[in-house]
């Protein structure tokens, strides 16, 4: 029993890839249904959202590219089918040109599975360059900085954009990035003019968003995929809810599935190698 | 609507409008005052006015009292017109001819201005105390005793050593010192006669190691063992780039690999590939969230400001050693810093020294 | 003598120079900065050519190496063809060369990218043993985030607040210790170079 651990505690490198790629691929293709409950930063963000005042605003910044669309984009749908249903309507931009094909993408697929009708129940806005300009520029008046929406439509005669003038007519604005892009928006948009911010990060990077938090620099987070998962699963129950099942998905759902079961294993891996490090050890020293 | 009317031309006794230049700017905006009641009109515009020409630039919704008109320039002069719609009644409301200031200094990073003023100033004490000759404690760095084992390593093995400078540009500091920590490598590496690899990412950065490299074989007298080859641009594609180094250090066999300087989400693919192969390395990076994989995967590795004192430490010059003793009197002040203020927070008094 | 006084020259005026810029928001600053940001892509755009010719040179010389014959000639040729399609079809949406970019080298850095799952199981399996009182605090730690992490992480009660804390407490605390370091350091570093103590980067 000790030589079999101490064997499975030098296990070859080739194996361990081969039993997380089984790991990893096990959960996309026969769905485990674990279910996913908020952690605390995600459901302070949805809660913030759910309980918003009907035709109230909220502008949603895709600040990321395609590199960290798995982790981001669940993020991005789940929060505009959320704010949809709830009446409450989103203005879509990007700091990012990249962003700008995908928040069109997210806003696409509103559309079709929930009926919104853009102009009315959203706003796509676009990118514009200029990072701290355009975060300043929105807080005196947005449409000095969006004159049109993303068509070239004025935004004096988009009906969705009557009485937004700046943060004081937006009730949250949530910056989505691989970067450190929420923390322009904390310093120009929450320090400046007081608007509430909440963010969606990777995962890499949720670690320096936690302090903000804290200080409720941001009322929520979506934290890597687990937060996408969480989000999306919630906005699934509402969907359901309210007869859009065309309306779920299921991609940061699965991801973390399959997110979970890759810990686990590393977490096994851990343990096996500590087993055999001790067997070892003792081994030696008898 | 007379009472509106009374309501109105009473409301706005006083100063209507009032043009304030905004301090701390390149002169490019002015912040627009105005007091209006705003129950008793139903809209409000506000145009500018440069020499013949009039745009309009706000509509006033808000009772915010002001707002900045941006965009101007501080050789321009302009004039302000505030319009007022009530029912049928207009009023109109002009301003004086003003002119934006362009600052020559940002008072706001006045506090900031005085710690990199101090913050010079200790580097500069203690160079000074340097020249006078006085020899300086530098505690032993692992990651830097074992450099010159590595190189002897690679030669005893006769296989190429793999230096990596990071995969940022010039503008991060921590790709200048890891081109410092390469002079010192290269030096050592021409001493044994051996082969050094350095692939690099950035065209600018490329263009200087290569330089380096060079140099560094000519002052050790031996300009024979550089070739054009040993330093070359890979790739600028982040894990293009991280696959090009894999590559390379499993069909060159490299002994020993040095990653220094910036290094970003490819830093375990390197390291972890560099340890399959059994190569001694040797990680310096100041990008935190990257540390924990280099010293899980690495045989050494110099954290954060020890990347920077590594030139101070191969080379012993005693100036480059007297600017560490400086950082450290500064982290000192800092320590105390954070310590008092934290201590009078606790007890409800808060000061920020215009810092934060 | 004068191929290092020259250059020192050079960094020590511009240096200082910049340095003040920084605190002065005159136009006239601003426009000393844009025209730095100019030389800057100009020299860059010059250092992108030697890097191509480096490119090849480098991959060229391996072609005749049997070992690294294969992988430099799919460089050399990959190269070649894209330089091409991009010269021939433009790169607007539509064209192969986006194509190109969108299906064949989005995905293959993406593969890249996901290696990273592999060789952080095959780095933790090694590094993460017990082997002091410090080393056994971090497994418990590393254990903790870890299954946090999870979907499960937030059933468990109390798991939750436990990996905030973590976060924004212990873990924060020393990135905090190590920035300030690394802020000192790199001011040093930058000022040694401005005053030309740091030679090391003309060669020594």
């Amino acid at each position: 029993m000790r030589a079999f651990f101490i064997k499975l505690a030098n296990l070859n490198r080739t194996i361990i890839y081969l039993i997380i790629t089984l790991g990893v691929i096990t959960p996309l293709v026969v769905p485990l249904n674990l279910g996913q409950k908020m952690s605390p930063p995600t459901e302070n963000l949805y809660t913030y959202i759910d309980t918003l005042p009907k035709g109230s605003h909220i502008l949603i910044s895709a600040d990321y590219d395609p590199s960290t669309l798995p982790e981001l984009q669940p993020m991005l749908e789940a929060i505009i089918k959320h704010a949809i249903i709830r009446g409450v309507i989103p203005m879509v931009m990007s700091l990012y040109p990249e962003g700008t094909g995908l928040g069109i993408q997210a806003c696409e697929k509103a559309k079709e599975e929930l009926g919104a009708r853009p102009d009315t129940d959203y706003v796509v806005l676009g990118y514009k360059p200029g990072f701290s300009a355009v975060i300043l520029g929105i807080g005196e008046d947005i449409k000095k900085v969006f004159p049109t929406n993303y068509s070239g439509v004025p935004l004096d005669s988009i009906p969705a954009m009557k009485g937004v003038k700046n943060y004081k007519d937006i009730a949250l604005t949530v910056s989505l990035s691989g970067a450190s892009t929420p923390l322009a928006w904390v310093t120009y948009a929450y320090t400046k003019y007081n608007e509430k911010l909440a963010t969606g990060v990777t995962a890499v990077s949720a670690a320096d968003f936690y302090p903000y938090l804290q200080t409720g620099q941001f009322v929520g987070a979506l934290m890597g995929m687990k937060g996408a998962a969480e989000y999306e699963y919630q906005v699934n129950k509402l969907l359901e809810k309210n007869g859009f099942e065309k309306g779920k998905s299921v991609f940061a759902v699965r991801g973390m599935e399959a997110n979970s079961i890759a810990h686990f294993l590393i977490m096994l891996f851990i343990i096996i190698g500590n087993l055999g490090y001790f067997l070892s050890k003792k081994r030696r020293e008898a | 609507m007379v009472l509106k009317l009374i309501l109105l031309l009473f409301a706005l006794k006083g100063e209507v409008l009032n043009i304030k230049d905004v301090p701390n700017d390149d002169g490019s905006k002015l912040r627009i005052e105005y007091a209006i009641p705003f129950a008793v009109f139903d809209s409000a515009f506000i145009y500018r006015i440069e020499g013949k020409k009039s745009v309009k630039i706000d509509r006033l919704i808000h009772n915010e009292g002001a707002f900045i008109d941006d965009g101007l320039s501080y050789k321009g002069h302009y004039k302000y017109k505030l319009v007022i719609y009530s029912d049928t009644l207009q009023k109109v409301f002009e301003s004086g001819l003003v002119s934006p200031k362009a600052s020559w200094f940002d008072t706001s990073q006045f506090p900031l201005f005085l710690v990199v003023l101090l913050y010079t100033g200790l580097l500069l004490f203690y160079i000074q105390h340097a020249r006078s000759g006085k020899s300086m404690y530098l505690r032993p760095i692992a990651g830097l005793q074992a450099l010159d084992e590595a190189v002897g390593r690679a030669t005893e093995m006769g296989r190429p050593i793999l230096y990596v400078p990071g995969l940022s540009s010039l503008s991060d500091v921590a790709t200048i010192a890891a081109l410092n920590i390469l002079s010192h490598i290269t030096k050592k590496a021409g001493e044994y006669e051996t082969k050094i690899l350095v692939p690099v990412r950035d065209p600018i950065v490329y263009t200087i190691a290569r330089e380096i490299v060079k140099e560094s074989y000519y002052s050790i007298g031996r300009p024979d063992l550089y070739s054009e080859d040993d330093v070359f641009f890979a790739t600028d594609s982040q894990f293009g780039y991280a696959a090009h180094v894999s590559g390379t250090m499993i069909r060159e066999k490299t002994a020993t690999n040095f990653f220094m300087g910036m290094f970003y989400a490819e830093s375990l693919i390197l390291s972890e590939t560099g340890a399959s192969t059994g190569a001694i390395q040797i990680a310096g990076t100041d990008a935190v969230t990257q540390l924990p994989f280099f010293i899980v995967t690495c045989d050494y590795t110099l954290m954060g400001e020890e990347l920077y004192a590594a030139s101070a430490y191969l080379s012993k010059d005693p100036m480059l050693t007297a600017t560490l003793k400086g950082q450290d009197a500064m982290k000192l002040i800092i320590l105390l810093v954070v310590g008092i203020l934290s201590v009078l927070n606790l007890f409800g008094i808060h000061i920020t020294l215009g810092l934060f | 003598m004068l191929q290092k006084k020259i250059p020192l020259a050079i960094v020590l005026v511009f240096g200082i120079i910049s340095a003040i810029q920084y605190f002065v928001p005159h136009p006239l600053s601003q426009e000393y900065y844009d025209t730095m940001l100019k030389w800057m892509i100009g020299v860059g755009s010059m250092a992108v050519f030697l890097a191509l010719v480096s490119f090849l040179r480098h991959h060229y010389v391996r072609l005749k190496v049997k070992e690294h014959a294969p992988y430099s000639a799919v460089a050399i040729l990959s190269f070649l063809f894209m330089t091409l399609v991009g010269f021939i079809g433009g790169m607007g949406p539509g064209s192969i060369f986006q194509k190109m970019f969108y299906y064949v080298q989005a995905p293959l850095q993406a593969t890249m990218f996901s290696l990273l799952s592999y060789y952080m199981a095959s780095a933790s399996y090694r590094a993460f043993r017990a082997k002091s009182f410090e080393a056994t605090l971090l497994l418990i730690t590393a254990f903790l985030v870890m299954f946090s992490v999870t979907t499960f992480g937030n059933y468990v009660p109390g798991i939750p607040k436990t990996l905030e804390w973590i976060m924004a407490v212990p873990n924060m605390a020393s990135k905090r210790g190590i920035a300030i370091g690394v802020s000192l350091g790199s001011i040093a570093t930058s000022l040694k170079i401005i005053f030309g103590i740091e030679r090391n980067w003309l060669g020594g």
